[in-house]
């Protein structure tokens, strides 16, 4: 096994992996897809001459347009215009909720395989428990419970994933534990913090970053779905679950109401799901696909 | 004794997306009934591919392109080479007129199956016996190749069986429908030696007893010094010499064949007596002009690199592709 | 066996345990007062005492929880807030529905996912393969209610082939079938995309096998090495993933029970959690969990027959 600083080894094991998913179709989407949508969420409001709650009583229900390309729905707001202001809600809660199964996930996952014996116990029972109740049942009993709102969205879906970044992670501590650079550290005297933070986190950081990505994609599918339920952004918040809660009864007497929200979840979760497909091969040349 | 099996200028070239790999490239061979003939070389000279070839295995990209694989069912000439491989002809063939043995006991065997049951299958399909005939049958053959328990063991699964049990049950099945050619593709190479021996002895008692021809594709000379009759020697999908025994130990021609002679420790010699063939088997996309053995050759002259040395007779049954000896 | 079943059963206790104190805690700390939510706004403090004391919320947290588990345990979940009518009633109406659409949706699962990643495996790269690859990918990343809101609209709505919603008598009766085919399909047909991505992976190497290798040089056809020799073999991997991924399928169920107005217990929980009634909430949540481990209990012993490698532990 390698001597070399775990860190040294991070970056050009990153390096290569960056030249792998030069050559990846499915990276070279993935990233364009994610660029579009920062592009949108930051810039959405300098492209559309629309505001997104702004009710129109003369506009209601216009078909896809040269003025209103993607259509109005029954209070004659444009379509496009809140589908572009929902680029933001979909980031935002996106990037917040693996942010909370980033933390809560690899901390726990730290903790267990490094001390090992009940910490480990307590904390891979919990992941069982998690994994017993089906994650939309328990997003909707949370997010009910706490009240609508993209907070408690966030708060929910949070609530929910963070178990595969424990179980990724602690398979990884386990396998550092091995290292010689982890004896070193402890021969030199560094203390438990520091060898879990400098040593082992950044040995364990390659699948979980890949994990990250598709990690998103699942996030942004199902707080839309709680939306979607009526328990999380509530209209008129230009989210796309919420808005496709919000027209269903309108669906008949326009498909572009019900379609082009759902176009957006689809397109973001792919790009997504390419990324972090790409990603994960390049990181580990193990899993690529057999022809 | 007249051949049961005639290869002549078969050639298999596998289409990848780097290029055309020609494993076996214009071989030309033949088994006569009842002896054991020793196929030699390298891994990756074509020896595998050449033993698929004959059962229709050949995997894809791999096509065979040109040549013929005739088998002598009595008096019958099957032409092997022009059956579909996937058609009932070739697969009444299988396991039941010509059988392998592959080299890796350990995955070689279905592991969801129990032994029995793989065996059974075989006999069933092939011979017109009911499910407890078969098992007899089965059983039989578990005794014959020297499991013990055989009743026992009949009901197990690959898993609860050792290496060198695997490779007993492999020959049990491969014998079950008393095929008149037997190929074993490195039969012994993954067992301990000990076993090695007692699997190879196995097989030669059983030859006899069931009246078999063997083609053993080997890369041990000392097997082939124990058991073979005759010796087919390839290096990068082409026959370079072919012999009796007595004569290609006694009486090497080629230069390949002698370097491989070499390279084995013989327990008088001294390790410094031990002379390996400088190089490596080339790339096989960017094979060499001319002889394809000329880089890594001693006796090279300008001839070996412009143009590949015939398959020529040099003595009675002594067959070499060397410009050295024509 | 049984022992084996018996030691199973003792250890998923403890998992359940844990699921009621997570629950019982959830609704704890959740804000707002059902009581307050039951009655209406204008309701006077007497009368939110009155209920109060009768549900007993006003004692000490523990103690309701110990309560509730004492009953939940004699298979008393406690009477909804809303319908003040017994949980365990509630649940065992809704079950069945939940069931049956889970079932139809396995079974199109499994009589199209196997064939479908077999042609995958053995036709690698050929146009069916993409086509089939990219429809499992489709299916993957499509937002489950967006499929199905679609779904309703196309083919119930525009086309008129199914009923547009709601559930329509037992199922072996020509209109119950008509009602469960649509939400049916479109549960089974997510399903149908993973499991065929799993079988297609495992067939792909196990189709280059040794022991493959062995079953065609005895003169197998290939379509007994294919469908016995080698699907045997892809089984195992994927009944295992399968098991891991109940969880997600039973999530995808609640929205499809949602979005088609299906009587189910997913349909309930969503009722239940948007007017706030947390007994019927908690019943419902620890029956999904119970679900769950039931069936990977279930998976785990199918995965001892298909893999005799196990036994022997």
């Amino acid at each position: 096994m390698s001597k070399s600083s775990p860190r040294k080894r991070a970056e050009t094991h990153l390096k290569g992996a960056l030249r792998r998913m030069q050559t990846d179709k499915g990276a070279l989407a993935g990233t364009g897809i994610i660029v579009i949508l920062i592009f949108l969420a930051a810039l959405g409001r300098f492209i559309t001459p629309y505001d997104p709650n702004e009710q129109n009583y003369d506009e209601m229900l216009l078909p896809p347009s040269l003025s209103h390309p993607l259509g109005t729905d029954q209070y004659g707001r444009d379509i496009a215009t809140r589908i572009i202001y929902g680029c933001r809600y979909a980031l935002l809660i996106g990037v917040a909720v693996v942010g909370i199964h980033f933390v809560v996930g690899v901390s726990l996952g730290l903790l267990a395989g490094y001390y090992g014996g009940y910490v480990e116990t307590i904390i891979m029972r919990l992941v069982d428990v998690m994994l017993a109740i089906p994650s939309v049942v328990l997003a909707v009993a949370i997010a009910g419970f706490l009240g609508g709102g993209i907070q408690n969205v966030i708060i929910a879906v949070g609530a929910i994933g963070w178990r595969a970044y424990t179980r990724l992670v602690r398979a990884e501590v386990l396998s550092a534990k091995e290292q010689v650079f982890v004896e070193a550290a402890r021969a030199i005297g560094c203390g438990d913090l520091r060898i879990i933070l400098r040593h082992i986190m950044p040995y364990t950081m390659a699948p979980v970053i890949a994990y990250t990505s598709l990690g998103i994609a699942t996030a942004i599918l199902w707080s839309a779905a709680l939306s979607f339920l009526g328990m999380g952004a509530q209209p008129p918040t230009p989210e796309w679950g919420a808005m496709l809660a919000d027209g269903r009864e309108y669906m008949q007497d326009g498909w572009w109401i019900a379609t082009f929200p759902g176009v957006a979840i689809m397109v973001t979760v792919l790009g997504f799901n390419f990324f972090g497909d790409a990603l994960r091969n390049a990181l580990d040349p193990k899993t690529e696909k057999r022809i | 004794m007249p051949p049961v099996l005639e290869i002549a200028d078969l050639k298999v070239f596998f289409y990848t997306d780097y290029g055309v790999v020609k494993a076996v490239d214009g071989v030309r061979f033949h088994l006569n009934a009842g002896e054991t003939l020793g196929l030699v070389g390298e891994s990756g000279c074509g020896k595998s591919v050449t033993a698929m070839a004959v059962l229709g295995l050949v995997r894809y990209p791999g096509r065979i392109v040109a040549g013929e694989i005739i088998y002598h069912q009595n008096a019958k000439k099957v032409r092997l080479s022009g059956l579909d491989p996937k058609g009932r002809e070739i697969r009444s063939i299988r396991g039941n007129d010509i059988a392998m043995i592959f080299q890796e006991p350990m995955t070689s065997l279905n592991p969801v199956f129990t032994v029995g049951y793989q065996i059974m299958e075989a006999i069933i399909l092939h011979q017109r016996l009911n499910r407890r005939q078969a098992r007899e049958a089965a059983i039989s053959m578990l005794a014959k190749v020297g499991i013990p328990l055989p009743e026992q063991r009949v009901d197990e699964y690959p898993h609860q069986l050792s290496g060198g049990m695997r490779q007993r049950a492999m020959i049990a099945m491969a014998l079950s429908c008393r095929p008149s050619i037997l190929i074993a593709d490195e039969p012994t190479t993954a067992l301990d030696v000990t076993i090695q021996a007692q699997v190879l002895e196995l097989m030669m008692n059983l030859k006899a007893e069931f009246q078999t021809s063997i083609i053993m594709i080997t890369h041990d000379l000392g097997v082939i010094a124990g058991i073979a009759d005759r010796v087919v020697v390839m290096y990068l999908g082409k026959v370079v010499e072919e012999a009796g025994v007595r004569e290609i130990f006694y009486n090497t021609k080629h230069p390949y064949t002698q370097g491989l002679m070499n390279s084995v420790p013989s327990v008088r010699g001294k390790i410094r007596d031990l002379k390996p063939i400088p190089g490596v088997v080339p790339d096989a996309f960017a094979l060499p002009t001319g002889c394809s053995f000329q880089p890594r050759c001693s006796q090279v002259s300008k001839m070996c690199r412009t143009e590949a040395p015939p398959l020529t007779e040099v003595g009675p049954n002594h067959w070499v592709a060397c410009w050295l000896h024509s | 066996m049984g022992r084996y079943l018996a030691r199973r059963l003792l250890m998923l206790l403890p998992v359940l345990l844990i699921v009621t104190v997570l629950i019982s805690s959830l609704v704890y700390m959740s804000p707002g007062d059902p009581v307050r939510v039951m009655l209406g706004l204008r309701a006077n403090e007497e009368a939110v005492a009155k209920i109060r004391a009768e549900l007993g919320l006003d004692r000490p947290v523990y103690i309701r929880y110990l309560k509730w588990l004492a009953s939940t345990v004699k298979g008393d979940l406690g009477r909804s807030l809303q319908r003040n009518e017994p949980v365990t009633e509630m649940i065992a109406d809704s079950l069945p529905y939940s069931v049956q659409l889970a079932f139809f949706a396995l079974v199109v699962a499994v009589v199209l996912a196997i064939p479908a990643g077999v042609i995958s495996a053995t036709r690698v790269n050929t146009w069916i393969d993409n086509f089939l690859s990219f429809w499992s990918l489709f299916w993957v990343s499509m937002p489950g209610f967006w499929v199905a809101i679609l779904g309703l609209l196309i083919f119930s709505m525009h086309l008129g082939w199914f009923p547009v919603s709601g559930q329509g008598g037992p199922i072996w009766t020509l209109q119950g079938l008509s009602y469960i085919i649509l939400p049916g399909l479109i549960l089974g047909f997510r399903q149908v995309a993973v499991i065929m991505r799993l079988i297609r992976a495992s067939m792909l190497e196990i189709l280059s096998a040794d022991y493959t290798r062995t079953a065609r040089s005895n003169g197998l056809a290939e379509r007994v090495v294919i469908y016995k020799h080698a699907l045997r073999n892809a089984m195992i991997p994927t009944v295992t993933i399968f098991g891991l991924q109940i969880p997600e399928f039973l999530s995808m169920s609640v929205i499809i029970e949602t979005v088609f107005a299906w009587p189910g217990m997913g349909r309930m929980l969503v009722d239940a959690v948007l007017k706030r009634d947390y007994t019927l909430v908690q019943g419902i949540v620890l029956v999904y969990a119970v679900l769950v481990v039931l069936i990977n209990l279930l998976v785990d012993i199918l995965y001892i027959y298909i893999d005799p490698r196990i036994k022997q532990e």
